[in-house]
């Protein structure tokens, strides 16, 4: 009887849970990690690719780390497929944004435009939800750099520092250990502050250490890694694809992190 | 006929509208505002056939108005001119086109400047330093090209705006009763009455 609330995506169980949501998030836990750092100039996203047969041609694309617009960068974990369609509609809104009035989509708008989409599909009858999380990182005049999450229930939350995907719940734990804080920001009662002493490279640094002990992998490397970085040039925001070779520099640079959870 | 003109600093906006309505040949009414507020500091002036004046700004007003409800952030008057422009586009295209020419003044807090955008019932835009709509135009272009400087201060358009006060009463043929005239810098909009100037 158990699956009485399980079929219908919008229906409470008697607890008052949906399970099709539960079991998305559940989905999502499994797959491929992205990691989001940010700091004081930039952010940092970065995200695992899962293990993929050997006879599969290797693709050119990213396929966990989009640009959503001029000035958000998204990593995804779950359903690529699903991704996929959240990706295209989300770059639509943010190219009719553009258009009426001619300046870029302020970044919790856009995010909250795509949890709007996601979150129908656990109300409305019929169709199962997305299952899909987004890690949002972009930049806006008003509130400088920001990192989004955002799950299957089209829930989104603001992180100094996040994880989604497989063992996301270690990676966030090495994220708040490791994550250097403001301690005192005197701010007002409105002003969000990003309060982060992070530097660009610390927040690289802290991602290739969170990757090596959350990525179950003998060895890090650029083939099953995506980089991506958002940051300000001459006042716009600039966002940086790494190449496969720039990963590995990357990687090689900050070696002395990563090699200590290999001899774990 | 109406009178309608702006003037813009570097963070200042003096706009002036007559406050005459007029039908035929006949004075229906000479306290009107012709402006309408968008925002703490955006407005704008409008003009045209009467009933879409009216209509159109309290459409623009209310959308503005949405915006900031709905994203706790006002739209800069950069972002306002472009979504009024493309309001003005659509309805042009559709079955109830608004005949209204427009005037958009702000000063933008996040920028620190003030800025300023004409618009047209065709829905032509450009940001200008000084503009006009209708008759008044043929004199006034001449008066605020001679006089404007990029670096004006809100003193020196005060000036500019009474000489053209002058030429209107002057030249032009219509008598106008009354002005609206408006002020938007970084502490907001404010009225001034005309011996104010």
């Amino acid at each position: 009887m158990a699956r009485r609330y399980d079929s219908r995506t919008t229906i409470f169980s008697p607890e008052g849970r949906l399970y099709q949501v539960e079991y998305a998030m559940e989905a999502i836990s499994h797959a491929g990690t992205v990691i989001g750092v940010l700091s004081k100039d930039g952010i940092v996203l970065a995200a695992e690719r899962q293990a993929t047969s050997n006879l599969l041609e290797q693709s050119l694309d990213n396929e966990k780390i989009y640009e959503m617009n001029d000035n958000v960068v998204a990593g995804v974990a779950g359903h690529a497929a699903d991704a996929n369609t959240l990706i295209n509609q989300s770059r639509a809104i943010a190219q009719r944004y553009l258009l009426k009035y001619d300046s870029p989509m302020p970044v919790e708008q856009l995010v909250r435009r795509l949890c709007d989409m996601k979150q129908g599909y656990t109300q409305y009858g019929g169709l199962r939800p997305f299952g899909v999380s987004f890690l949002c990182a972009g930049w806006d005049s008003t509130f400088g750099f920001q990192l989004y999450q955002s799950d299957p229930a089209g829930n989104y939350s603001s992180w100094k520092a996040a994880c989604i995907g497989e063992n996301y719940s270690n990676a966030q734990s090495i994220l708040k250990q490791e994550y250097k804080d403001e301690e005192k920001e005197e701010a007002g009662p409105n002003v969000r502050t990003v309060g982060s002493q992070m530097t660009m490279d610390d927040a690289l640094k802290l991602t290739c250490q969170v990757l090596s002990k959350t990525i179950d992998t003998a060895k890090l490397s650029s083939k099953k890694l995506e980089f991506a970085t958002i940051t300000l040039k001459a006042g716009k925001p600039f966002i940086h694809v790494y190449t496969s070779t720039e990963i590995d520099e990357v990687l090689k640079k900050y070696e002395s992190v990563i090699k200590p959870a290999d001899s774990q | 006929m109406d009178a309608q003109f702006a003037i813009a600093g570097r963070d200042f906006v003096i706009s002036v509208t007559d406050k005459g309505v007029m039908s035929s040949i006949l004075k229906m009414k000479k306290n009107q505002d012709k402006t309408c507020q968008l925002s703490s500091h955006t407005f704008m002036s409008v003009s045209g056939e009467p009933g879409d004046t009216s209509n159109f700004s309290e459409y623009i007003q209310g959308n503005v108005k949405l915006y900031s409800v709905r994203n706790s952030q006002d739209l800069s008057p950069s972002e306002t001119a472009n979504f009024i422009r493309g309001e003005l586009a659509d309805a042009l295209r559709s079955r109830s086109p608004s005949h209204v020419n427009l005037l958009v003044a702000g000063y933008d807090k996040g920028a620190g400047e003030a800025a300023l955008y004409w618009i047209d019932y065709l829905s032509a835009m450009a940001k200008v330093p000084f503009a006009s709509h209708g008759y008044c135009g043929y004199f006034l272009y001449a008066v605020m090209d001679r006089e404007y400087t990029p670096d004006i201060t809100l003193d020196g358009a005060k000036a500019l705006v009474k000489k053209c006060f002058e030429v209107l009463k002057t030249r032009f043929v219509i008598d106008f009763a009354d002005y609206t005239i408006k002020v938007v810098d970084r502490d907001g909009t404010r009225e001034l009455r005309q011996d104010e100037l």
